[in-house]
């Protein structure tokens, strides 16, 4: 049996000013567990990515992560307006984000790729007007 | 060398001390735009950006940088400087530009 912690947030679409919880909760809860600085700044800057582009791009979802010894699992899922290019999207630079946005200092379009470099596996699912779930792991061992 | 340190021998205002008497700084980090300082900044690193709002918190505390310098006059507002206190983020200000905060930053660091 594998020893499993699982955590879960749901994200607010309308509020920036939480953004950044879940992802400040998760670091903490993995400092605490001992895993290497390394990986809980990866787990941490990908899902504060993850987490605020379901607030920017889509309109607040659930993130579920789940740590074992072996691995930190995350997913986010939204039911947003999704993402018609995959590729795209990945694109370092590409962004959609709008002007009220770009003024926080969001809009490089570094946000996915970003998440692909901290993580060692990633996935996107996505539906154009039905939603979008980002998968990844980071592997602790 | 703390932030405090630095704030000290450069004139820089302390709005909040956080862990920034304790910290050693290491290296500089000039951004604004916050996915790209996700990416490049390191822990420990002194991270001078005109980007004050909630977020630049949040990138600070997810970087683990040893403090932020606001530079070309930018604060934080009541609220922000409350979160900044609770997360013990070392927020120092200036009213010189980005560039002119790096570079006497770096002269210092290069000193000591
Ligand atoms: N959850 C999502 N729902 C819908 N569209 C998304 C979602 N996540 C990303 N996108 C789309 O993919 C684009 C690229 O995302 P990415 O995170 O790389 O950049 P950004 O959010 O625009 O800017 P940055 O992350 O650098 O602040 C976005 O501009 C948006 O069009
Ligand atoms: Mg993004």
């Amino acid at each position: 049996m594998e020893n499993t912690l699982t955590l879960r947030y749901e994200v607010d679409g309308e509020d920036f000013t939480r953004a950044g919880e879940a992802s400040a909760a998760v670091k903490r809860a993995l400092k605490k567990m001992g895993v290497s600085p390394e990986v809980v700044r990866k787990v941490a800057i990908a899902l504060y990515e993850g987490e605020i582009n379901m607030v920017i791009h889509a309109d607040g979802g659930v993130i579920t992560v789940e740590v074992t010894p072996k691995e930190v699992r995350m997913e986010l899922a939204d039911h947003g307006k999704g993402i018609e290019n995959i590729e795209l999207a990945m694109q370092e630079g590409y962004s959609t984000a709008p002007d009220e946005v770009r003024s926080l200092g969001f809009g490089a379009g570094m946000g996915l790729p970003n998440m692909k470099k901290c993580s060692d596996e990633m996935k996107i699912e996505s539906t154009v007007g039905v939603g979008t779930t980002v998968t990844m792991t980071v592997y602790i061992q | 060398m703390t932030p405090i340190d630095l704030a000290n021998a450069l004139g820089l205002q302390v709005a909040n001390q956080g862990g920034g008497d304790v910290r050693e700084v290491s290296g500089i980090y000039c951004g604004d735009l916050l996915s790209i300082v996700m990416s490049h900044a390191q822990a420990d690193n002194v991270w001078i950006t005109v980007m004050a709002n909630v977020n630049t918190l949040a990138v600070a505390e997810l970087t683990d940088v040893a403090c932020v310098i606001l530079s070309e006059g930018m604060s934080l507002d009541d609220s922000l400087m409350a979160k900044a206190k609770e997360q013990e983020i070392c927020i120092l200000q200036t009213d010189e530009p980005t560039f002119e905060t790096a570079l006497a930053v770096w002269k210092l660091l290069e000193q000591s």
